[in-house]
């Protein structure tokens, strides 16, 4: 028999991939095969054709500079990415794009730059950098664990849930306590570290949601989590 | 003049610093606070002023083999030597020199300082020669963008008042060139050993065209047993002892600046015979003997560092180590260990420590290197990869603090050169 595939689709790995970004897609396409999928990784960067199937989708954060390049191409495909998300297609999308995946950007000179929409949210540039490790409580996943480094403070609208609630660390803006937003099967944060490593239940379940789309179940291999376990343990001890 | 009380109440914590076996910047930090002008006052007396070398990798294998090349042509140099490149690091390194007047009895002073550090130390002490030898992204948590970074670097060579010299096969570097005032010289490598040193566009899949490549100084020509540089258009071919693709490189960087200080009157049989016998700076590429066998300290700070560290030492044959810290001088975000490849390591790790020493598992666990022991507490690792490693050749890769930390420990095992 065939093993069954699934297709993680990257989103512009050449403009926006800042600094531990790689890790997520490698570990979400482990622990796929872990989990007894065959996987395919296609890379989308600007000006390329959009595949016709995707299973997941993985985004990472970028420089003002990357995203420059990559907003209006963003725009172009953005009905898709809405599409997929409102057909119940996993995706998680860190910093940059989370940012670009809400309504709009407002830099420190009070340029606007557009966003996809995807979530109802908003971000304007901050006086100063939400720098250090990380640490929020999600019903769903946990603990999350990770390390935050931004400048924009995101609002999330009335309605939209967020990723987590800050226990320690700046979150979304450093004011309310959340962090991240999620909407349908869509997952936005401004976590690094790289964010799954640390925190395998979030890839499980990005893999478990694509799954069942394509296949109807899941049914979960058991990785070897010690290390992942001790990590988390450590970083939550570290000092801001 | 610097106050005369600051230089003795310092040289005093200087002192006592040493007798708890403590950093080298608590000096610094102290004779800093008590006295802002310190630092400028004391390097304002040099005849041939200030050079500056800054970048994300190599700068402390550089700035040695700057201050031998120099010296090879008869200069008293100043340096900065410990690795402790923040501006209380030189004010530390100063205290030891300069006589209870302040008085700096020197050339020159060749200084490597970090990015950040710089660029608020150009504006109280103008180099006269600065050195940009990359931009890599490296510790974002403490400098957020690397375009940042290059603006940092931009404003060093800006403040430059004689003559900077660039890498021309950092594209970030040679757009910041084209702002510079001062005279820019350039370093390079030959076309064909492009793709040996990859640049942080082409590391992270951009684009790397490089059409605009400027004439150099200096060209890295070829790299086997022995270098070949051309110089001015002259081929020069020398065995060298440093070790690792980088440190060849950096070679490059260190005649390119030597040569625009010392101009016409270089003696440059000399100059080769110095490069010659370089050996790498301590925890970069270092070899000490422990148990009768080579003991090897790589300093890894950044995803490009430990890729060209693990490219350039093959790992069969040797038993390694990787110690991953996390304080401050380290980067405390680990994602960075993320952006690094581990597969040439397959055959496996016999220990790994450090602070993250778990997060660093975690990683090598994704590349399916296997992992031999792990023990955050870097002194019980360390004497456990002793013991399992006896009568092989170790390597150990390490961040900055857990290098200190393991120097010292290594010292009871086998004869560490003191630097302070």
């Amino acid at each position: 028999m065939t093993k069954k595939r699934l297709t993680i689709l990257q989103l512009y790995p050449r403009d926006m991939n800042i600094y531990g970004d790689h890790g997520n897609m490698l570990v979400l396409k482990r622990r796929a095969q872990w989990h007894g999928f065959d996987v395919r990784v296609v890379e989308y960067n600007p000006g390329d054709t959009f595949p016709e199937t995707v299973d997941i989708v993985l985004g990472g954060g970028g420089q003002d500079s990357g995203q420059d390049k990559i907003q209006q191409d963003l725009l172009s495909i953005g009905p898709r990415l809405r599409k997929l998300a409102d057909d119940g297609v996993p995706m998680l999308v860190i910093c940059g794009l989370y940012q670009l995946f809400g309504t709009f950007f407002k830099t420190q000179d009070g340029h606007v730059i557009k966003g996809i929409g995807l979530f109802d949210i908003e971000t304007v540039a901050g006086p100063e950098r939400l720098i250090g490790n990380i640490v929020t409580k999600s019903d769903d996943f946990g603990d999350i664990v990770g390390y935050e480094n931004h400048s924009g403070q995101t609002f999330l609208r009335a309605g939209v849930a967020p990723l987590g609630t800050v226990i320690r660390g700046a979150g979304n803006n450093g004011q309310d306590e959340f962090e991240g937003a999620r909407h349908a099967n869509v997952i936005g944060s401004y976590l690094h570290g790289s964010l799954l490593p640390k925190n395998p239940a979030i890839a499980d379940w990005l893999i478990e949601r694509a799954a069942v789309n394509r296949y109807g179940t899941f049914t979960p291999a058991t990785p070897d989590d010690r290390f992942a376990k001790l990590a988390r343990e450590h970083a939550i001890k570290r000092p801001r | 003049m610097a106050k005369p009380y600051s230089v003795l109440a310092g040289k005093a914590v200087r002192a006592l610093a040493r007798l708890r076996g403590g950093g080298s910047a608590l000096p610094g930090l102290f004779v800093e606070k008590i006295d802002r002008d310190f630092v400028a006052a004391a390097l304002a007396q040099l005849p041939h002023g200030v050079v500056l070398i800054s970048g994300t990798n190599g700068k402390t294998t550089t700035t040695k083999m700057v201050v031998e090349l120099l010296e090879s042509q008869g200069m008293k140099v100043f340096t900065n030597r410990t690795g402790s490149n923040f501006s209380r690091g030189v004010a530390a390194a100063l205290l030891g020199e300069v006589d209870a007047r302040g008085r700096l009895v020197a050339d020159i002073a060749v200084l490597e300082l970090d990015e950040a550090h710089a660029v608020h130390f150009v504006h109280k002490v103008p180099p006269r020669y600065s050195l940009l030898l990359n931009v890599m992204r490296d510790q974002l948590d403490r400098f957020g963008e690397i375009d940042a970074t290059a603006n940092m670097l931009a404003e060093i060579a800006r403040a430059t008042t004689d003559t900077v010299v660039v890498n021309r096969e950092d594209p970030r570097l040679r757009i910041v060139a084209r702002t510079i005032k001062a005279r820019v010289r350039y370093f390079g490598l030959h076309d064909s050993l492009l793709s040996s040193f990859p640049n942080d566009d082409s590391l992270h899949g951009g684009d790397t065209e490089s059409d605009d490549r400027p004439a150099a100084d200096v060209v890295l020509a070829r790299l086997g047993d022995t270098a070949t540089f051309s110089l001015h258009g002259k081929p020069v071919t020398t065995p060298l002892k440093l070790q690792g693709v980088y440190n060849v490189f950096n070679a490059a960087a260190a005649l390119a600046l030597a040569l625009a200080i010392i101009g016409d009157d270089v003696d440059e049989p000399k100059l080769i015979a110095r490069l010659a016998d370089v050996t790498p700076a301590f925890g970069r590429g270092e070899k000490l003997v422990v148990d009768g066998q080579p003991c090897e300290l790589v300093l890894v700070k950044n995803p490009s560092g430990f890729r060209l560290g693990l490219k350039s030492f093959p790992p069969e044959g040797y038993a390694t180590m990787i110690a991953i810290n996390d304080n401050y001088a380290d980067g405390r975000d680990m994602s960075w260990l993320w952006d690094v490849d581990f597969e040439s390591l397959h055959e496996g790790v016999a220990e790994v420590t450090g602070v993250r020493g778990y997060d660093m598992a975690l990683r090598l666990q994704y590349d399916d290197v296997p992992v031999g022991h792990v023990d955050t507490n870097l002194t019980r690792a360390l004497a456990n990869f002793l013991a399992v490693s006896a009568g092989k050749p170790k390597r150990i890769y390490c961040t900055y603090t857990a290098m200190l930390a393991l120097r010292r420990e290594l010292g009871k095992h086998a004869k560490v050169e003191v630097i302070s």
